[in-house]
Protein backbone atom coordinates (compact mmCIF):
# COMPACT_ATOMS: atom_id res chain seq x y z
CA UNK A 1 0.00 0.00 0.00
CA UNK A 2 2.45 2.54 0.74
CA UNK A 3 4.65 1.92 -2.52
CA UNK A 4 1.44 2.55 -4.41
CA UNK A 5 0.84 5.95 -1.81
CA UNK A 6 4.56 6.91 -2.61
CA UNK A 7 3.99 6.13 -6.38
CA UNK A 8 0.93 8.01 -6.94
CA UNK A 9 2.29 10.97 -4.94
CA UNK A 10 5.40 10.58 -7.15
CA UNK A 11 2.94 10.87 -10.55
CA UNK A 12 1.28 13.50 -9.13
CA UNK A 13 4.01 15.56 -8.44
CA UNK A 14 5.66 14.82 -11.86
CA UNK A 15 2.33 15.88 -13.47
CA UNK A 16 2.16 19.11 -11.34
CA UNK A 17 6.21 19.62 -12.49
CA UNK A 18 5.30 19.48 -16.16
CA UNK A 19 2.02 21.63 -15.83
CA UNK A 20 4.64 24.28 -14.25
CA UNK A 21 6.67 23.53 -17.36
CA UNK A 22 4.68 23.81 -19.55
CA UNK A 23 3.02 27.43 -18.67
CA UNK A 24 6.81 28.36 -18.08
CA UNK A 25 7.04 27.40 -21.59
CA UNK A 26 4.27 28.77 -22.52
CA UNK A 27 5.25 32.62 -20.57
CA UNK A 28 8.49 32.09 -22.33
CA UNK A 29 6.86 31.70 -25.68
CA UNK A 30 4.40 34.43 -25.56
CA UNK A 31 7.15 37.44 -23.97
CA UNK A 32 9.09 36.34 -27.19
CA UNK A 33 6.36 36.79 -29.74
CA UNK A 34 4.98 39.94 -28.12
CA UNK A 35 8.25 40.80 -28.31
CA UNK A 36 8.67 40.17 -32.16
CA UNK A 37 5.99 42.05 -32.95
CA UNK A 38 6.72 45.05 -31.02
CA UNK A 39 10.58 44.59 -32.92
CA UNK A 40 8.88 44.18 -36.04
CA UNK A 41 7.10 47.60 -35.82
CA UNK A 42 9.88 49.38 -34.82
CA UNK A 43 12.25 47.95 -37.69
CA UNK A 44 9.37 49.28 -40.35
CA UNK A 45 9.16 52.67 -38.53
CA UNK A 46 12.60 52.60 -38.55
CA UNK A 47 13.01 51.68 -41.87
CA UNK A 48 10.48 54.08 -43.43
CA UNK A 49 12.14 57.27 -41.31
CA UNK A 50 15.60 56.52 -42.33
CA UNK A 51 14.33 55.64 -45.94
CA UNK A 52 12.69 59.19 -45.90
CA UNK A 53 15.50 60.58 -44.24
CA UNK A 54 18.41 59.24 -46.38
CA UNK A 55 16.50 60.09 -49.65
CA UNK A 56 14.32 63.32 -48.71
CA UNK A 57 17.68 65.20 -46.89
CA UNK A 58 19.57 65.86 -49.72
CA UNK A 59 17.01 68.23 -51.53
CA UNK A 60 16.06 69.72 -48.23
CA UNK A 61 17.55 72.94 -48.66
CA UNK A 62 16.17 76.84 -47.57
CA UNK A 63 14.47 77.25 -50.78
CA UNK A 64 12.88 74.32 -51.25
CA UNK A 65 10.96 75.24 -47.93
CA UNK A 66 10.50 78.85 -49.09
CA UNK A 67 9.81 78.85 -52.78
CA UNK A 68 6.46 77.26 -54.59
CA UNK A 69 6.64 74.35 -57.27
CA UNK A 70 8.27 76.05 -60.67
CA UNK A 71 8.96 74.16 -63.91
CA UNK A 72 5.83 71.72 -63.90
CA UNK A 73 6.70 70.38 -60.30
CA UNK A 74 10.69 69.20 -61.28
CA UNK A 75 12.29 72.01 -59.37
CA UNK A 76 11.44 74.69 -56.89
CA UNK A 77 9.70 74.00 -53.40
CA UNK A 78 6.86 73.46 -51.46
CA UNK A 79 6.17 76.44 -49.32
CA UNK A 80 2.78 77.19 -50.49
CA UNK A 81 1.71 73.03 -49.41
CA UNK A 82 3.13 73.66 -46.10
CA UNK A 83 1.40 77.28 -45.50
CA UNK A 84 -1.97 75.42 -46.67
CA UNK A 85 -1.61 72.40 -44.73
CA UNK A 86 -0.58 74.37 -41.47
CA UNK A 87 -3.71 76.74 -42.40
CA UNK A 88 -6.22 74.26 -43.14
CA UNK A 89 -4.81 72.55 -39.56
CA UNK A 90 -5.53 75.62 -37.40
CA UNK A 91 -8.94 75.98 -39.16
CA UNK A 92 -10.12 72.74 -38.04
CA UNK A 93 -8.98 72.85 -35.48
CA UNK A 94 -10.74 75.90 -34.40
CA UNK A 95 -14.09 74.43 -35.17
CA UNK A 96 -13.38 70.94 -33.86
CA UNK A 97 -12.20 71.80 -30.30
CA UNK A 98 -15.43 74.23 -29.42
CA UNK A 99 -17.77 71.48 -31.13
CA UNK A 100 -16.21 68.29 -29.88
CA UNK A 101 -16.10 69.76 -26.78
CA UNK A 102 -19.50 70.79 -26.17
CA UNK A 103 -20.95 67.52 -27.78
CA UNK A 104 -19.05 65.95 -25.05
CA UNK A 105 -20.27 68.24 -22.55
CA UNK A 106 -23.80 67.39 -23.10
CA UNK A 107 -23.38 63.79 -23.52
CA UNK A 108 -21.48 63.55 -20.12
CA UNK A 109 -23.14 66.20 -17.73
CA UNK A 110 -26.50 66.91 -19.60
CA UNK A 111 -27.96 63.65 -20.92
CA UNK A 112 -29.89 61.15 -19.67
CA UNK A 113 -27.77 58.25 -19.58
CA UNK A 114 -30.55 55.97 -20.12
CA UNK A 115 -32.06 57.75 -22.74
CA UNK A 116 -33.01 55.96 -25.96
CA UNK A 117 -31.86 59.70 -28.00
CA UNK A 118 -28.13 59.59 -25.64
CA UNK A 119 -27.04 55.90 -26.76
CA UNK A 120 -28.23 57.06 -30.30
CA UNK A 121 -25.73 59.99 -30.73
CA UNK A 122 -22.96 57.67 -29.05
CA UNK A 123 -23.75 54.84 -31.53
CA UNK A 124 -23.63 57.83 -34.70
CA UNK A 125 -20.47 59.46 -32.62
CA UNK A 126 -18.80 55.99 -32.74
CA UNK A 127 -19.90 54.80 -36.20
CA UNK A 128 -18.92 58.46 -37.59
CA UNK A 129 -14.84 57.55 -36.59
CA UNK A 130 -15.91 54.17 -39.24
CA UNK A 131 -16.48 56.28 -42.12
CA UNK A 132 -13.95 55.63 -44.87
CA UNK A 133 -12.49 59.29 -45.46
CA UNK A 134 -12.81 59.66 -49.30
CA UNK A 135 -17.00 59.43 -47.58
CA UNK A 136 -16.20 62.47 -46.00
CA UNK A 137 -14.89 64.19 -48.89
CA UNK A 138 -17.79 63.78 -50.84
CA UNK A 139 -20.18 64.92 -47.87
CA UNK A 140 -18.02 68.01 -47.83
CA UNK A 141 -18.71 68.57 -50.93
CA UNK A 142 -22.59 68.02 -51.37
CA UNK A 143 -23.26 69.45 -47.66
CA UNK A 144 -20.57 72.39 -47.54
CA UNK A 145 -20.12 73.70 -51.01
CA UNK A 146 -23.30 72.76 -52.98
CA UNK A 147 -25.73 73.42 -49.92
CA UNK A 148 -24.03 76.08 -47.72
CA UNK A 149 -22.10 77.74 -49.79
CA UNK A 150 -23.69 78.27 -52.67
CA UNK A 151 -26.99 78.93 -50.23
CA UNK A 152 -24.17 81.89 -49.23
CA UNK A 153 -23.21 82.76 -53.15
CA UNK A 154 -27.11 83.14 -53.57
CA UNK A 155 -27.78 85.22 -50.03
CA UNK A 156 -24.55 87.14 -50.28
CA UNK A 157 -22.51 87.81 -53.62
CA UNK A 158 -26.10 87.69 -55.88
CA UNK A 159 -25.11 84.38 -57.29
CA UNK A 160 -21.52 85.27 -57.78
CA UNK A 161 -19.13 82.00 -57.30
CA UNK A 162 -17.26 83.07 -54.19
CA UNK A 163 -18.13 80.24 -51.58
CA UNK A 164 -19.75 77.63 -53.95
CA UNK A 165 -16.76 75.99 -54.79
CA UNK A 166 -13.80 74.20 -52.99
CA UNK A 167 -12.42 76.54 -50.58
CA UNK A 168 -9.84 76.38 -47.88
CA UNK A 169 -12.57 76.98 -45.32
CA UNK A 170 -14.49 74.10 -46.23
CA UNK A 171 -11.80 71.64 -46.77
CA UNK A 172 -11.23 72.40 -42.66
CA UNK A 173 -14.85 71.77 -42.03
CA UNK A 174 -14.77 68.97 -43.83
CA UNK A 175 -11.70 67.67 -41.80
CA UNK A 176 -12.87 69.04 -38.56
CA UNK A 177 -16.12 66.61 -39.23
CA UNK A 178 -13.55 64.02 -39.55
CA UNK A 179 -11.90 64.31 -36.74
CA UNK A 180 -15.10 65.58 -34.52
CA UNK A 181 -15.31 61.72 -33.15
CA UNK A 182 -11.56 61.86 -32.16
CA UNK A 183 -12.44 64.95 -29.32
CA UNK A 184 -15.72 63.73 -28.41
CA UNK A 185 -14.27 60.46 -27.13
CA UNK A 186 -11.40 61.71 -25.67
CA UNK A 187 -13.79 64.90 -23.86
CA UNK A 188 -16.17 62.19 -22.43
CA UNK A 189 -13.17 60.16 -21.34
CA UNK A 190 -11.83 63.14 -19.78
CA UNK A 191 -14.69 64.25 -17.71
CA UNK A 192 -14.85 61.22 -16.75
CA UNK A 193 -12.10 61.33 -14.45
CA UNK A 194 -13.23 64.18 -12.93
CA UNK A 195 -13.69 63.53 -9.18
CA UNK A 196 -17.00 63.65 -7.78
CA UNK A 197 -15.70 65.21 -5.21
CA UNK A 198 -14.67 67.83 -6.58
CA UNK A 199 -18.22 68.60 -8.53
CA UNK A 200 -20.05 68.36 -5.08
CA UNK A 201 -17.71 70.70 -3.49
CA UNK A 202 -18.62 73.48 -6.09
CA UNK A 203 -22.70 72.72 -5.99
CA UNK A 204 -22.32 72.40 -1.95
CA UNK A 205 -21.16 76.30 -2.18
CA UNK A 206 -23.78 77.06 -3.91
CA UNK A 207 -22.45 77.07 -7.34
CA UNK A 208 -25.27 75.84 -10.69
CA UNK A 209 -24.63 73.31 -12.92
CA UNK A 210 -23.36 75.35 -15.57
CA UNK A 211 -20.73 77.59 -12.79
CA UNK A 212 -19.38 74.17 -12.05
CA UNK A 213 -18.84 72.44 -15.41
CA UNK A 214 -17.07 75.92 -16.75
CA UNK A 215 -15.39 76.16 -13.54
CA UNK A 216 -14.23 72.93 -11.88
CA UNK A 217 -15.16 70.23 -14.59
CA UNK A 218 -13.26 71.97 -17.78
CA UNK A 219 -10.49 73.22 -16.28
CA UNK A 220 -9.73 69.57 -14.44
CA UNK A 221 -10.26 68.08 -17.66
CA UNK A 222 -8.34 70.24 -20.03
CA UNK A 223 -5.20 67.99 -20.67
CA UNK A 224 -7.47 65.15 -21.87
CA UNK A 225 -9.43 67.30 -23.71
CA UNK A 226 -5.94 68.22 -25.44
CA UNK A 227 -5.25 64.91 -25.79
CA UNK A 228 -7.61 65.12 -28.15
CA UNK A 229 -6.75 67.80 -29.69
CA UNK A 230 -3.37 66.29 -30.35
CA UNK A 231 -5.03 63.16 -32.14
CA UNK A 232 -7.62 65.19 -33.96
CA UNK A 233 -4.24 67.20 -35.43
CA UNK A 234 -2.50 64.10 -36.19
CA UNK A 235 -5.09 62.58 -38.15
CA UNK A 236 -6.21 65.76 -39.92
CA UNK A 237 -2.75 67.07 -41.01
CA UNK A 238 -2.45 63.51 -42.49
CA UNK A 239 -5.68 63.06 -44.18
CA UNK A 240 -6.28 63.68 -48.03
CA UNK A 241 -9.33 62.13 -49.06
CA UNK A 242 -11.38 64.34 -47.10
CA UNK A 243 -9.84 67.92 -49.13
CA UNK A 244 -9.37 66.28 -52.81
CA UNK A 245 -12.90 67.30 -54.13
CA UNK A 246 -13.33 69.96 -51.22
CA UNK A 247 -10.13 72.68 -51.42
CA UNK A 248 -6.73 71.11 -52.28
CA UNK A 249 -5.13 72.86 -55.18
CA UNK A 250 -3.20 70.61 -58.25
CA UNK A 251 -0.82 73.53 -58.15
CA UNK A 252 -1.93 76.97 -56.84
CA UNK A 253 1.45 79.49 -55.95
CA UNK A 254 -0.13 81.84 -54.27
CA UNK A 255 -0.96 81.66 -50.81
CA UNK A 256 -4.48 81.41 -49.53
CA UNK A 257 -5.13 84.26 -47.60
CA UNK A 258 -8.87 84.18 -47.70
CA UNK A 259 -11.12 81.41 -46.37
CA UNK A 260 -12.80 80.98 -49.75
CA UNK A 261 -9.49 79.97 -52.11
CA UNK A 262 -8.24 77.06 -52.47
CA UNK A 263 -4.74 75.75 -51.56
CA UNK A 264 -2.21 73.81 -51.85
CA UNK A 265 -1.71 70.70 -49.01
CA UNK A 266 1.36 68.22 -48.19
CA UNK A 267 0.14 65.40 -48.84
CA UNK A 268 -1.81 66.15 -51.23
CA UNK A 269 0.98 67.18 -53.23
CA UNK A 270 2.81 64.01 -52.02
CA UNK A 271 0.12 62.23 -54.36
CA UNK A 272 0.15 65.07 -57.50
CA UNK A 273 4.29 64.19 -57.31
CA UNK A 274 4.17 60.60 -56.96
CA UNK A 275 0.95 60.07 -59.92
CA UNK A 276 0.28 63.74 -61.56
CA UNK A 277 3.59 65.08 -62.46
CA UNK A 278 4.70 65.42 -65.79
CA UNK A 279 8.04 63.98 -65.57
CA UNK A 280 7.62 61.61 -62.46
CA UNK A 281 11.11 60.61 -62.91
CA UNK A 282 12.41 64.31 -62.03
CA UNK A 283 9.81 64.64 -59.55
CA UNK A 284 11.14 61.96 -57.40
CA UNK A 285 13.54 63.90 -55.30
CA UNK A 286 11.07 66.65 -54.79
CA UNK A 287 8.61 63.62 -53.50
CA UNK A 288 11.29 62.61 -50.53
CA UNK A 289 11.67 65.76 -49.66
CA UNK A 290 7.66 66.59 -49.83
CA UNK A 291 7.48 63.50 -47.42
CA UNK A 292 10.26 64.48 -45.20
CA UNK A 293 8.45 68.03 -44.73
CA UNK A 294 4.95 66.33 -44.15
CA UNK A 295 6.55 63.99 -41.57
CA UNK A 296 8.27 67.25 -39.86
CA UNK A 297 5.18 69.88 -40.14
CA UNK A 298 3.17 67.20 -38.66
CA UNK A 299 5.57 66.72 -35.52
CA UNK A 300 5.76 70.42 -35.41
CA UNK A 301 2.05 70.98 -34.84
CA UNK A 302 1.69 67.64 -32.52
CA UNK A 303 4.49 69.18 -30.66
CA UNK A 304 3.43 72.23 -29.94
CA UNK A 305 -0.26 70.77 -28.67
CA UNK A 306 1.79 68.77 -26.38
CA UNK A 307 3.73 72.08 -25.46
CA UNK A 308 0.28 73.55 -24.24
CA UNK A 309 -0.42 70.08 -22.36
CA UNK A 310 2.09 69.91 -20.49
CA UNK A 311 1.98 73.96 -19.60
CA UNK A 312 -1.71 73.00 -18.18
CA UNK A 313 -0.36 70.01 -16.42
CA UNK A 314 2.41 72.37 -14.41
CA UNK A 315 -0.06 75.06 -13.61
CA UNK A 316 -2.23 72.35 -11.75
CA UNK A 317 1.01 71.37 -9.92
CA UNK A 318 0.36 68.80 -7.53
CA UNK A 319 -2.65 68.09 -8.54
CA UNK A 320 -1.56 64.27 -9.96
CA UNK A 321 -0.45 63.68 -5.82
CA UNK B 1 -40.04 54.35 18.24
CA UNK B 2 -39.46 57.69 16.33
CA UNK B 3 -39.21 60.86 19.30
CA UNK B 4 -39.18 63.87 17.44
CA UNK B 5 -37.54 66.66 19.90
CA UNK B 6 -38.89 70.15 19.76
CA UNK B 7 -36.37 72.14 19.94
CA UNK B 8 -36.98 75.89 21.62
CA UNK B 9 -35.40 77.51 18.11
CA UNK B 10 -35.69 75.07 15.66
CA UNK B 11 -33.50 76.45 12.63
CA UNK B 12 -33.87 72.84 10.73
CA UNK B 13 -37.08 71.15 10.88
CA UNK B 14 -37.59 67.72 9.50
CA UNK B 15 -41.05 65.87 9.16
CA UNK B 16 -41.78 62.53 7.90
CA UNK B 17 -38.10 62.18 5.69
CA UNK B 18 -37.78 59.00 3.62
CA UNK B 19 -34.87 58.70 1.35
CA UNK B 20 -35.48 55.81 -1.16
CA UNK B 21 -32.42 54.43 -3.84
CA UNK B 22 -34.34 53.45 -7.06
CA UNK B 23 -36.68 50.60 -5.41
CA UNK B 24 -34.71 50.53 -2.07
CA UNK B 25 -35.13 52.41 1.24
CA UNK B 26 -32.77 54.01 3.02
CA UNK B 27 -33.70 55.93 5.48
CA UNK B 28 -36.53 57.14 7.54
CA UNK B 29 -39.25 57.77 8.13
CA UNK B 30 -37.35 60.15 10.77
CA UNK B 31 -38.81 63.39 12.23
CA UNK B 32 -36.25 65.71 14.26
CA UNK B 33 -35.16 69.53 14.74
CA UNK B 34 -32.28 70.87 15.00
CA UNK B 35 -31.76 73.74 16.60
CA UNK B 36 -30.14 77.27 15.58
CA UNK B 37 -26.79 77.69 17.15
CA UNK B 38 -26.22 74.40 18.56
CA UNK B 39 -24.36 71.35 17.25
CA UNK B 40 -26.42 68.53 16.63
CA UNK B 41 -24.34 64.94 16.22
CA UNK B 42 -25.56 62.29 14.34
CA UNK B 43 -24.07 59.14 14.68
CA UNK B 44 -24.84 55.44 13.94
CA UNK B 45 -22.93 52.48 13.04
CA UNK B 46 -21.84 52.33 9.01
CA UNK B 47 -25.03 52.19 6.57
CA UNK B 48 -27.42 53.40 9.35
CA UNK B 49 -28.57 56.06 6.98
CA UNK B 50 -26.98 59.39 8.91
CA UNK B 51 -24.74 60.61 5.79
CA UNK B 52 -27.98 60.39 3.93
CA UNK B 53 -30.16 62.12 5.76
CA UNK B 54 -27.08 65.03 6.35
CA UNK B 55 -26.86 65.23 2.43
CA UNK B 56 -31.08 65.55 1.92
CA UNK B 57 -30.47 68.83 4.38
CA UNK B 58 -29.01 70.69 1.64
CA UNK B 59 -30.29 68.51 -1.42
CA UNK B 60 -27.21 66.76 -2.13
CA UNK B 61 -28.86 63.45 -2.64
CA UNK B 62 -30.93 65.02 -5.70
CA UNK B 63 -27.55 64.61 -7.34
CA UNK B 64 -27.71 60.96 -7.32
CA UNK B 65 -29.34 58.99 -9.95
CA UNK B 66 -32.48 57.08 -8.69
CA UNK B 67 -32.82 59.05 -5.54
CA UNK B 68 -36.35 59.91 -4.82
CA UNK B 69 -37.45 61.56 -1.02
CA UNK B 70 -40.60 61.72 0.88
CA UNK B 71 -41.79 63.93 3.93
CA UNK B 72 -40.41 67.72 4.17
CA UNK B 73 -37.35 69.38 5.12
CA UNK B 74 -37.86 73.40 6.75
CA UNK B 75 -35.25 75.59 6.84
CA UNK B 76 -36.60 78.26 9.15
CA UNK B 77 -40.43 78.33 8.18
CA UNK B 78 -39.01 77.57 4.57
CA UNK B 79 -40.03 74.03 2.93
CA UNK B 80 -36.45 73.56 1.16
CA UNK B 81 -38.03 70.86 -1.04
CA UNK B 82 -40.79 73.42 -1.60
CA UNK B 83 -42.49 74.10 -5.58
CA UNK B 84 -40.13 77.19 -6.88
CA UNK B 85 -37.46 76.49 -4.59
CA UNK B 86 -33.80 76.28 -6.22
CA UNK B 87 -31.25 74.05 -4.86
CA UNK B 88 -28.88 76.51 -5.42
CA UNK B 89 -30.11 79.11 -3.11
CA UNK B 90 -30.75 76.28 -0.52
CA UNK B 91 -26.68 74.96 -0.50
CA UNK B 92 -26.23 78.74 -0.06
CA UNK B 93 -27.62 78.82 2.91
CA UNK B 94 -26.56 75.65 4.28
CA UNK B 95 -22.76 75.10 3.58
CA UNK B 96 -21.34 71.59 3.68
CA UNK B 97 -18.18 69.73 4.43
CA UNK B 98 -17.20 66.41 3.31
CA UNK B 99 -15.58 63.37 4.78
CA UNK B 100 -12.36 63.64 2.29
CA UNK B 101 -10.66 67.08 1.96
CA UNK B 102 -11.81 67.96 -1.53
CA UNK B 103 -9.49 71.39 -2.27
CA UNK B 104 -9.97 73.05 -5.71
CA UNK B 105 -6.99 72.11 -8.12
CA UNK B 106 -6.20 76.12 -7.75
CA UNK B 107 -4.32 78.46 -4.77
CA UNK B 108 -5.74 79.05 -1.23
CA UNK B 109 -7.35 82.19 -1.93
CA UNK B 110 -9.06 81.08 -5.08
CA UNK B 111 -10.86 78.09 -2.84
CA UNK B 112 -11.90 79.87 -0.19
CA UNK B 113 -12.89 82.78 -3.10
CA UNK B 114 -15.04 80.61 -4.96
CA UNK B 115 -18.15 80.50 -3.66
CA UNK B 116 -18.08 84.52 -3.44
CA UNK B 117 -16.93 84.40 -7.00
CA UNK B 118 -19.75 82.19 -8.42
CA UNK B 119 -22.17 84.56 -6.64
CA UNK B 120 -20.87 87.51 -8.90
CA UNK B 121 -18.61 89.20 -6.66
CA UNK B 122 -15.11 90.57 -8.49
CA UNK B 123 -12.03 90.74 -6.55
CA UNK B 124 -11.44 93.63 -4.79
CA UNK B 125 -11.10 94.44 -1.01
CA UNK B 126 -14.22 93.37 -0.01
CA UNK B 127 -13.57 89.97 -1.31
CA UNK B 128 -9.93 89.73 0.34
CA UNK B 129 -11.80 90.94 3.25
CA UNK B 130 -14.03 87.91 3.05
CA UNK B 131 -11.57 85.54 2.61
CA UNK B 132 -9.26 86.47 5.34
CA UNK B 133 -12.09 86.20 8.08
CA UNK B 134 -12.92 82.99 6.58
CA UNK B 135 -9.70 81.43 6.88
CA UNK B 136 -9.30 83.29 10.57
CA UNK B 137 -12.77 81.42 11.28
CA UNK B 138 -11.23 78.43 10.28
CA UNK B 139 -8.16 78.85 12.17
CA UNK B 140 -6.12 78.85 9.25
CA UNK B 141 -5.01 82.50 8.52
CA UNK B 142 -1.95 82.40 10.43
CA UNK B 143 -0.33 79.41 8.54
CA UNK B 144 -1.30 80.38 5.08
CA UNK B 145 -1.64 84.69 5.12
CA UNK B 146 2.03 83.92 3.48
CA UNK B 147 1.09 81.37 0.92
CA UNK B 148 -1.78 82.69 0.02
CA UNK B 149 -0.96 82.29 -4.14
CA UNK B 150 0.39 78.86 -3.89
CA UNK B 151 -1.75 75.34 -4.70
CA UNK B 152 -4.00 74.40 -2.06
CA UNK B 153 -3.13 70.72 -3.00
CA UNK B 154 0.65 71.48 -1.27
CA UNK B 155 -1.12 72.15 1.67
CA UNK B 156 -1.38 69.04 4.90
CA UNK B 157 -4.25 66.94 5.14
CA UNK B 158 -5.45 68.65 8.24
CA UNK B 159 -4.82 72.06 6.32
CA UNK B 160 -7.21 70.90 3.78
CA UNK B 161 -9.78 70.23 5.76
CA UNK B 162 -9.75 73.54 7.45
CA UNK B 163 -9.41 75.37 3.74
CA UNK B 164 -12.41 73.62 2.99
CA UNK B 165 -14.06 75.12 6.07
CA UNK B 166 -13.13 77.86 5.27
CA UNK B 167 -13.87 77.44 1.86
CA UNK B 168 -17.70 76.69 2.97
CA UNK B 169 -17.68 79.86 5.60
CA UNK B 170 -17.02 82.44 2.71
CA UNK B 171 -20.58 82.72 1.66
CA UNK B 172 -21.61 82.82 4.71
CA UNK B 173 -24.23 80.20 5.25
CA UNK B 174 -26.88 79.73 7.92
CA UNK B 175 -26.12 75.86 8.61
CA UNK B 176 -22.87 73.93 7.97
CA UNK B 177 -22.95 70.26 7.85
CA UNK B 178 -20.09 68.35 8.33
CA UNK B 179 -20.00 64.34 6.80
CA UNK B 180 -17.34 62.77 9.10
CA UNK B 181 -14.95 66.26 8.93
CA UNK B 182 -12.31 64.28 10.95
CA UNK B 183 -11.87 60.84 9.82
CA UNK B 184 -8.96 60.82 7.43
CA UNK B 185 -7.23 62.88 9.87
CA UNK B 186 -4.95 62.43 12.49
CA UNK B 187 -5.20 63.11 16.15
CA UNK B 188 -3.64 66.78 16.21
CA UNK B 189 -5.78 67.75 13.14
CA UNK B 190 -8.51 66.08 14.72
CA UNK B 191 -8.34 68.32 17.68
CA UNK B 192 -8.20 71.52 15.60
CA UNK B 193 -11.27 71.16 13.62
CA UNK B 194 -12.82 69.63 16.96
CA UNK B 195 -11.90 73.36 18.62
CA UNK B 196 -12.99 74.95 15.34
CA UNK B 197 -16.40 73.14 15.82
CA UNK B 198 -16.95 74.39 19.24
CA UNK B 199 -15.85 77.97 18.28
CA UNK B 200 -18.53 77.87 14.73
CA UNK B 201 -21.58 77.23 17.21
CA UNK B 202 -21.46 80.37 18.37
CA UNK B 203 -23.12 82.25 14.75
CA UNK B 204 -23.66 78.49 12.92
CA UNK B 205 -26.47 75.96 13.46
CA UNK B 206 -23.95 72.91 12.97
CA UNK B 207 -24.83 69.53 12.40
CA UNK B 208 -21.68 66.78 11.86
CA UNK B 209 -21.99 63.38 11.06
CA UNK B 210 -19.09 61.24 12.75
CA UNK B 211 -18.07 57.50 13.31
CA UNK B 212 -16.62 58.71 16.84
CA UNK B 213 -19.00 58.72 20.19
CA UNK B 214 -16.00 60.30 21.95
CA UNK B 215 -15.81 63.06 19.13
CA UNK B 216 -19.86 63.50 19.02
CA UNK B 217 -19.50 63.66 23.02
CA UNK B 218 -17.45 66.31 23.16
CA UNK B 219 -18.33 68.48 20.34
CA UNK B 220 -22.16 68.29 20.29
CA UNK B 221 -25.01 69.62 22.27
CA UNK B 222 -27.69 66.94 21.01
CA UNK B 223 -27.20 63.86 19.71
CA UNK B 224 -29.07 61.35 17.53
CA UNK B 225 -28.78 57.82 17.17
CA UNK B 226 -29.29 56.06 13.80
CA UNK B 227 -29.69 52.90 13.04
CA UNK B 228 -30.85 50.83 10.11
CA UNK B 229 -32.04 53.65 8.72
CA UNK B 230 -34.49 54.69 11.31
CA UNK B 231 -33.86 57.65 14.22
CA UNK B 232 -33.40 55.76 17.03
CA UNK B 233 -33.16 58.03 19.51
CA UNK B 234 -32.71 62.12 19.74
CA UNK B 235 -31.63 63.78 22.97
CA UNK B 236 -29.24 66.18 25.12
CA UNK B 237 -25.56 64.69 23.86
CA UNK B 238 -25.35 64.17 27.43
CA UNK B 239 -28.84 62.46 28.23
CA UNK B 240 -28.18 60.56 25.50
CA UNK B 241 -24.74 59.18 26.54
CA UNK B 242 -25.92 58.79 30.31
CA UNK B 243 -29.05 57.93 30.18
CA UNK B 244 -30.32 56.32 26.97
CA UNK B 245 -34.12 55.44 26.65
CA UNK B 246 -33.77 53.26 24.33
CA UNK B 247 -32.04 49.61 24.32
CA UNK B 248 -30.20 50.14 21.19
CA UNK B 249 -29.01 53.26 21.98
CA UNK B 250 -27.14 51.96 25.08
CA UNK B 251 -26.10 48.95 23.58
CA UNK B 252 -24.25 51.24 20.94
CA UNK B 253 -22.70 53.81 22.87
CA UNK B 254 -21.07 51.02 25.06
CA UNK B 255 -20.03 49.19 22.23
CA UNK B 256 -21.77 45.86 22.08
CA UNK B 257 -22.23 45.88 18.68
CA UNK B 258 -21.52 48.67 15.62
Amino acid sequence: MKSLERSIEKSVEKSVFARQLRSRLGDAALVVSTGAATLLVLVILAVLVLDVLHHGSARLTWTFLSSPPTEGMTAGGVFPAIFGTVAMVILMTIAVVPAGVATAVYLHEYADRQARLTRLIRIAVNNLAGVPSIVFGLFGLGFFIQFVGAGMDRAFFSGAKVFGQPALIWASLTMAVLTLPVVIVATEEALRTVPRELREASLALGATKFQTVLNVVLPQATPGILTGTILAISRGAGEVAPILFTGAAYYLPQLPWHPSSQFMHLGYHVYVLATQSPDVDASKPLLYSTVLVLLAVTFVLNLSAFVVRSRMRHRFAGATS
Amino acid sequence: MKIPIEAENPKITVRGLSVFYGQKKALGPVSMDMPEKRVTALIGPSGCGKSTFLRSLNRMNELIPGCRMEGTVQLDTQPIYGPGIDPVIVRRRIGMVFQRSNPFPKSIFENVAYGLRISGMTSGSEMSGRVERALRQAALWEEVKDRLTESALGMSGGQQQRLCIARALAVEPEVLLMDEPASALDPIATAHIEELINELSDNYTVVIVTHNMQQAARVSDFTAFFYMGDLIEVDKTQVLFTKPSQSKTEDYITGRFG
